[in-house]
């Protein structure tokens, strides 16, 4: 299901594919403008993020106690709550409960989680059919592709695209490329799924601890049909979506759609708690997703990741998310937010090249909606993944080599100096053997941009025959 | 008033002429110039890198270099931010509790060169002459890490015979990013390549910009495509006048 290619190889791949990248620069460029302008028409946005960070990083501070009141407040309206360490154990525990219905058709309802631990594969192997009921989920399904964008799945893809996707799976082989006849071809599919009223899967955007509360939260109403018809729901959520009490959604659902989608208010948020006789789903279980989040939660810097709400602005905003696309990440939860918190929850070994693939440009840090610092957190785990090599002798060596070369020039003054006439004189050299020296040790830059030439003297060389003396400003 | 430049290690050792043209500038303005020559590197490679035991290492040997001075002016956004933002957190690495102190206490005396000319200075008209059409650039670093605004353009807006035209998309940041151009340099050059694109759209002849890194991006960008535009830094445009124009190349 994911890729564990290197961002950089993933990257080359992606950037050649001219329909992708004009795809992404149009809906990205357009999302942004959208959420330009009604984040601007809030009159304090920032105090807004101060709640909403405030919400999140008080709940990560208290997680063990809410975890367990959410799961108190759930048993008791009726639902039923398990736990699962890791995607292999959620895989089980679901695939038991389906399999207990007897259902060989399950709906599913837009969910990053269940893409994180493969679901459809492990449901697929119990003999279990699983339909992605949001649109663009629908379009990535139906595709046999991944989705490459936390919000918007099918991103990567423009009409034309699913006009022929359709014609060659559910619709009519005379569909046009326009949208009210693509969405009409998609609800013809999908209507009857609905009212059939068997199984679905969900995720979850938040839980409220006090009540029990579970919140969904989609634009189109898929998500609600299936939520509301379903005789049983199963509800797959990662332990860091629990927030303390209900109203501290206020500040969260102000905060998703705007940053999200360019929306003043999300088109359908679904509440719901526990099980009601005669009244929707009359069996609910939640299944609590660790996967590795206390591991993430243990790093008193990196567990800011943990505080997102899945609202992308940071894809949106990324000017390498934008040109390499969220397939080249590799994981579920692509762009910055996934370049901080994969190499974290899944592993270094695995991600390693992630928190490397940004120019720490800082963009996404300014819209993020709860606060997150990416950049810091990015330089954290560089850090952290420089230290893991440091440990093995054979990996990365090179850059640690020149790495350490440069730090002890760059630690006395006189040492500094020589290397800068060192540096010099390599330069000249370069350019008098022609470009093969200059490209074998400079090609990554030189395969696109010249390089700037040494100048005949320094700064400091100047200060000093400017100053007239050779000694000035020794200390 | 007195201040000590903090040249960088980059123009130091590349890019001379804007560390010349910051001197030049500040001494036309009535400030008294030192280069403490004990400054090498601030260490935001390294830090930037994942080398941070490194990074601190050379920032509590910067912040030496600068213990005694009252301000310290630098002619680039990204090394101003690296000291503002970073210096405090590795003084915590650093045993030495005078050495840690020094570090803490940088970031209050350290100006980039338009912080220090529009806020320390308050001037906007430095006296120069340019007659060139010229774009600005604003790097990322001036842009969201100090968060320098308009400061560049109200001093490119008062330099006689320059023409400021608008950059488009100049939000976006141009692709360097230091050792990412080297290991990602497939998507920083498509993001380098978007850049150049606006540069040209705009029909200057000179980009100008706070940072030589990220000019030493979009210049050798420029020149690869044998544009024939220049990038010069805000420093060598505010040094010029009629009487000392900046040096041709």
């Amino acid at each position: 299901m994911t890729d564990a290619r290197p961002f950089p190889a993933a990257a080359r791949e992606s950037l050649a594919d001219s329909q992708l990248r004009h795809n992404l620069a149009v809906a990205t460029t357009t999302i942004r403008a959208r959420r330009a302008a009604v984040v601007g028409e809030v009159a304090d946005w920032e105090g807004l993020r101060r709640r909403g960070a405030a919400v999140k990083a008080y709940s990560l501070e208290h997680l063990d106690e809410l975890l367990e009141q959410l799961e108190a407040s759930v048993t008791a309206t009726g639902g039923v709550v398990h736990w699962a360490a890791d995607a292999a154990a959620a895989r089980r525990i679901v695939t038991g409960l389906v399999a207990a219905t007897g259902a060989e058709e399950v709906l599913k309802v837009k969910s990053l989680t269940t893409d994180e631990i493969d679901l459809n594969a492990g449901l697929a192997a119990a003999g279990v059919a699983a339909l992605e009921t949001d649109l663009a989920e629908l379009v990535v399904q139906l595709a046999g592709d991944r989705p490459s964008h936390i919000v918007v799945p099918a991103i990567h893809k423009n009409r034309a695209e699913i006009r022929d996707l359709f014609a060659r799976t559910i619709g009519p082989a005379d569909l046009t490329d326009s949208p009210a006849e693509l969405a009409a071809a998609a609800r013809a599919f999908l209507r009857r799924r609905f009212l059939a009223g068997g199984v679905t899967i969900s995720g979850a955007n938040f839980a409220a601890a006090e009540s029990g509360a579970i919140c969904v939260v989609e634009s189109e109403g898929n998500g609600r049909m299936c939520l509301t018809l379903a005789s049983t729901l199963i509800t797959v959520m990662g332990i860091e979506k629990v927030v303390p009490r209900l109203t501290d959604l206020a500040a969260l659902l102000a905060l998703l759609p705007r940053s999200a989608t360019g929306e003043r208010l999300n088109p359908y948020t679904s509440l719901w708690t526990g099980v009601h006789p005669g009244d929707g789903p009359q069996s609910f279980h939640l299944v609590l997703l660790d996967n590795g989040r206390s591991r993430v939660l243990a790093d008193r810097v990196g567990r800011d990741a943990l505080r997102c709400i899945r609202c992308a602005a940071c894809l949106n905003v990324c000017p390498v998310y934008e040109r390499a696309g969220g397939g080249a990440y590799g994981t579920t939860y692509p762009g910055p937010i996934g370049a901080i918190l994969e190499p974290q929850r899944d592993s270094l070994e695995r991600r390693g090249s992630l928190p490397f693939a940004s120019s720490l440009c800082g963009a996404c840090a300014e819209v993020c909606p709860v606060g997150i610092d990416i950049p810091r957190l990015l330089v954290h785990l560089r850090g952290a993944e420089v230290d893991r090599k440091r440990g093995r002798p054979l990996e990365g060596r090179t850059e640690r080599t020149a790495m350490a070369i440069l730090a002890r020039a760059f630690s006395g003054r006189r040492r500094y100096e020589a290397a800068q006439r060192l540096g010099r004189g390599g330069d000249r050299l370069a350019r008098a053997r022609g470009a093969a020296l200059r490209d074998a040790l400079m090609g990554p830059w030189t395969r696109s941009r010249e390089l700037p030439v040494a100048p005949d003297q320094t700064f400091r060389e100047w200060w000093r025959e400017r100053a007239g003396e050779d000694d000035r400003g020794r200390s | 008033m007195a201040v000590a430049l903090f040249v960088t290690c980059l123009v130091d050792t590349l890019f001379p002429a804007c560390g010349q043209a910051t001197v030049r500038l500040l001494e036309r303005l009535g400030v008294e110039v030192d280069f403490p020559a004990k400054q090498t590197c601030c260490g935001q490679m390294h830090l930037n890198s994942g080398y941070a035991p490194e990074a601190a290492g050379l920032a509590a040997r910067l912040a030496a270099a600068f213990a005694d001075a009252e301000a310290v002016v630098t002619p680039s956004a990204s090394c101003a931010a690296m000291v503002r933002e970073s210096y405090p957190r590795l003084a915590e690495r650093i045993p030495d509790r005078g050495a840690a102190a020094a570090m803490a206490a940088l970031p209050a005396r350290t100006y980039e060169l338009t912080e220090f000319l529009v806020d320390v200075l308050g001037v906007e008209d430095v006296g120069a002459y340019y007659p060139h059409r010229v774009t600005y650039h604003p790097s990322c670093h001036g842009l969201r890490g100090l968060r320098v605004g308009d400061r560049p353009l109200r001093l490119l807006r008062r330099v006689r015979g320059l023409e400021l035209v608008e950059l488009g998309d100049a939000e976006q940041c141009c692709g360097f990013g230091g050792t990412f151009a080297v290991k990602n340099a497939d998507t920083s050059a498509a993001m380098l390549t978007d850049k150049a694109t606006a540069v040209l759209a705009t029909g200057a002849q000179v980009c100008t910009a706070l940072d030589s890194s990220c000019l030493m991006h979009i210049g050798g960008g420029l020149r690869r495509a044998r544009s024939g535009v220049d990038v010069v830094h805000l420093a060598e445009i505010l040094a010029a006048t009629d009487a000392h124009p900046v040096p041709s190349r």
